[in-house]
C-alpha cells in the first residue's frame, strides 16, 4: 500500500501447538492484527517462514490461498463480517458452499454448528434480526463449518459489552476443550485470562510469551 | 455455467436483492422496448408511404400535354400540343420492346352518369386494356376492357366501386345499362383501386369509343407506359429515366415543341419519384436506427453504472467470500452471471413486451403513413445479446477488479 513501507513486524519467532489457545495482546499498532492476518493467509509476510500443519505457507497465489482458507481456517472478527442479505443458516453454510458441498449436507452441516452455538431457533433470520452477541455467535458457527484446523479470531469481543463477550469467550473456551486450536487477538486482559497462552507484543516483537492459569469464562457469566 | 449450485446461489441473491435486481432489469427492460417500438414504427411508416405510392404502378411512365410557352421554328407561344393516335403509336413503336404496359386515354373530366333514377358525376375515361394494369386497378367482378371492345367500338363500361356504390347501392350492376351523356353504356366490371374513392369515382370505357362518342376524332388526351423492371433498382431508375427523356425529346419533335419548353409536354417517371420516397424512407429508417442505438447505448452505460454501484456496494461481501475460501474467478463469475442473467431477463421481456404491443396496436392504427408496424425479430433479438453481451462486459472490469482486493483491504472497517 503505498510508496511509504513502514516495518510492522521486526522478527517474531512462535510456535503454536495443536490444541493451544493462545491470545495474542499488545497496544495499537504494536502489529497483533498483522500477525493474525498473516497467519490467515489474508497477506503475506515479505520475509520469514510460515509453515502450517507442516504445509509450508508461501509464494501463494489467490487460488491456492483460497483453498487453504477454506480448509485450514476459520475467521472470527470483530465486526462479525455476516453477509447481511442471508439468513444465519445461509451464512454459516457459506465455507461449505465454496468447499462444494451440496446443499442438502452444508444445510445439516450448518444447522448442526448452529445449534452447537445455541442458536438453532435463529437459523432463519437475517442478521439484523439478531443481537451483537448472537451474531458473533454465528460468526464462530460459520468460522467452525468448514471445520478447519485453526481458528482465528480478530477482537472477537471488541464491539460486545462484557457480559456478552464472557458468553462469547465460553463458548471459544469450550471449542478449544473440544481440540480446536484458537488464536485470539485483544487488548482486554480479563479476555486475554480466559486463553492458556498470552503473547505480548511490542512495537513488531514479542516482548513476553507465557503460559497462564486459565480463567473459565463460565464462572463469570 | 450450468452449475446449479452456483444458480441456487444467484437466484437467492436476486430474491434478496429485489429493488437493485428491477433497477437493473428495467433499464435494459426500457431500452429494449423503445428500440423494438422504434423499429416497429420505422417499417410502419414505411409501409405507409410504399401502400400510398402503389396507387400506380411504380414504374410508370406518363406523358401529359398543355400549352407552349416559347416560339418555336415560327410557331407562336400559347398553342395547344394536341396528341394523336399517332404520336402514340410512334412512342410505341419507338420503344416496343422496353415497355411492360401502355394506354392512350381520351377522358372527359366530367361527365353526367345516369342509372335509372341515380344520377352522379364522374370522370369519363377511354382507355386500352393495359391501364388496368398501370393503375394498378383490381376487378372486383366482370371484366376490364378488352381489345375486342376495342375492335368493335363497343359501348361498354368498367365502372370504379365506389361509383357502383352511389348509382347501383347494393344492386348487381354487371350487364345493365347507364346512360353516358344520354348514350346507353353496358356495365361489364367493377374495379377497385388503392388509390380509394378518387380513383373509384371514374368509368373506364373503350378509347375507341370514346374517341367516336365524343368526337374526339383521332385526339388523345394523354398516354401511360410502364417500364420492364431491371433486376438491379438503380438499373432500372437509370433506365426508365432515359426512356422518360426519349419519349419527351420524341413528343416534342413530333409536335414541334421547344425542347426546353418545360409546360407543354409533360413527362412524369415515377420510378424516378420511387426513388426518391425510398431514399426518404431509407433516411427516416436511419434516423429511427440512429435513436435506438443510442437507446441501447444508454442502456448499456445504465447497465455498466448499475454494475460499478453494485460492485462497490459489495466489495465487503466479497471480502468475506474471499476470506471463506472463495476463488477470484468464483466472484467475478458470479457477478457476471447475475448481470447476463438479469440483462437477459429484461431484455427479452422488454421484446416480448415491444412486439406484443406492435401486434395488438400495429391493426388499430388508423393512419395512411403508418401501416403494420413490425420488427425484424432476429434484428431484435441480436440486439437483446449485444446488449446482454456489453452489459457483461462493462461489468466485467469492475468485478474483476473487486476479486483482486485484498480481502483485508475489503474487510477494513470504514
Amino acid at each position: 500500500m503505498g510508496s511509504n513501507s513502514l516495518h510492522v513486524l521486526k522478527g517474531i519467532n512462535f510456535d503454536v501447538k495443536a490444541g493451544e489457545l493462545v491470545s495474542i495482546m499488545g497496544s495499537s499498532g504494536s502489529g497483533k492484527s498483522t500477525l493474525l492476518n498473516i497467519l490467515g493467509m489474508l497477506d503475506e509476510a515479505d520475509k520469514g517462514e510460515y509453515i502450517l500443519d507442516n504445509v509450508p505457507i508461501k509464494n501463494l497465489n489467490e487460488k491456492i490461498a483460497a483453498k487453504y482458507r477454506n480448509e485450514f481456517l476459520g475467521f472470527i472478527f470483530q465486526s462479525f463480517n455476516l453477509i447481511n442479505y442471508k439468513s444465519a443458516l445461509d451464512n454459516v453454510s457459506m465455507p461449505l458452499y465454496y468447499k462444494g458441498v451440496k446443499r442438502k449436507e452444508r444445510t445439516d452441516r450448518a444447522m448442526h454448528y448452529l445449534e452447537k452455538v445455541g442458536l438453532a431457533e435463529w437459523s432463519h433470520h437475517l442478521p439484523s434480526e439478531l443481537s451483537g452477541g448472537q451474531k458473533q455467535r454465528v460468526a464462530i458457527a460459520r468460522a467452525l463449518a468448514s471445520d478447519p484446523k485453526v481458528l482465528l479470531a480478530d477482537e472477537p469481543t471488541g464491539a460486545l459489552d462484557t457480559k456478552t463477550s464472557y458468553e462469547v469467550m465460553e463458548l471459544i473456551q469450550g471449542i478449544n476443550d473440544e481440540g480446536k486450536t484458537i488464536l485470539v487477538v485483544t487488548h482486554e486482559h480479563d479476555i486475554a485470562q480466559m486463553t492458556k497462552r498470552i503473547v505480548n507484543l511490542k512495537d513488531g516483537v514479542i516482548i513476553d510469551d507465557s503460559k497462564v492459569e486459565q480463567v473459565r469464562a463460565s464462572q463469570h457469566v | 455455467m450450468f452449475d446449479i449450485e452456483r444458480w441456487q446461489e444467484i437466484f437467492e441473491t436476486l430474491r434478496k436483492n429485489k429493488l437493485r435486481t428491477f433497477l437493473t432489469g428495467l433499464s435494459v427492460f426500457i431500452g429494449i422496448f423503445i428500440l423494438v417500438m422504434l423499429l416497429g414504427f420505422s417499417t410502419g411508416i414505411s409501409n405507409g408511404v410504399r401502400s400510398q405510392f402503389e396507387q400506380d404502378a411504380t414504374n410508370r411512365i406518363s406523358v401529359w400535354t398543355g400549352v407552349t410557352t416559347k416560339g418555336y421554328k415560327g410557331l407562336n407561344p400559347g398553342r395547344y400540343v394536341q396528341l394523336k393516335n399517332s404520336s402514340f403509336e410512334a412512342v410505341q413503336n419507338k420503344y416496343d420492346d422496353l415497355l411492360e404496359y401502355r394506354t392512350k386515354d381520351y377522358m372527359i373530366w366530367g361527365g353526367t352518369v345516369t342509372y335509372k333514377n341515380e344520377t352522379g358525376n364522374f370522370r369519363i375515361r377511354g382507355t386500352l386494356p393495359d391501364n388496368q394494369f398501370i393503375e394498378n386497378a383490381d376487378i372486383g367482378s366482370g371484366r376490364f376492357v378488352s381489345q375486342s371492345d376495342l375492335q368493335n367500338n363497343k359501348k361498354v363500361a368498367v365502372i370504379g366501386n365506389k361509383m357502383k356504390k352511389d348509382l347501383f347501392k347494393d344492386e348487381d350492376p354487371i350487364d345493365k345499362n347507364i346512360q353516358i351523356f344520354g348514350m346507353n353504356f353496358k356495365v361489364i366490371g367493377v374495379f377497385y383501386d388503392p388509390g380509394g374513392d378518387r380513383e373509384e369515382s371514374q368509368v373506364y370505357i373503350p378509347v375507341t369509343t370514346a374517341q367516336q362518342v365524343f368526337n374526339a376524332g383521332d385526339n388523345i388526351r394523354n398516354m401511360a407506359f410502364t417500364v420492364k423492371m431491371a433486376n438491379n433498382f438503380d438499373q432500372a431508375v437509370a433506365q426508365s429515366t432515359a426512356i422518360a427523356e426519349g419519349i419527351e425529346a420524341q413528343i416534342k419533335e413530333i409536335h414541334t415543341v421547344a425542347p426546353d419548353d418545360q409546360s407543354a409536354v409533360r413527362v412524369n417517371n415515377t420510378l424516378e419519384e420511387a426513388k426518391k420516397i425510398y431514399s426518404l424512407i431509407a433516411t427516416i429508417q436511419a434516423v429511427f436506427w440512429f435513436v435506438g442505438i443510442g437507446t441501447i447505448i444508454a442502456g448499456i452505460v445504465g447497465v455498466g453504472n448499475i454494475m460499478l454501484i453494485v460492485v462497490k456496494e459489495r466489495t465487503k461481501e466479497i471480502g468475506i467470500r474471499k476470506a471463506l475460501g472463495a476463488l477470484p474467478m468464483s466472484i467475478v463469475g458470479m457477478i457476471l452471471q447475475e448481470a447476463v442473467f438479469v440483462t437477459m431477463f429484461a431484455g427479452l421481456f422488454g421484446l416480448i413486451f415491444g412486439l406484443g404491443l406492435l401486434e395488438l396496436v400495429g391493426p388499430q392504427i388508423e393512419s395512411d403513413f403508418i401501416k403494420y408496424p413490425q420488427v425484424n425479430f432476429n434484428i431484435a433479438l441480436t440486439t437483446v445479446f449485444l446488449l446482454v453481451i456489453a452489459g457483461a462486459l462493462a461489468g466485467f472490469i469492475p468485478a474483476y477488479r473487486a476479486a483482486k482486493i485484498k480481502p483485508i483491504v475489503a474487510l477494513r472497517d470504514e
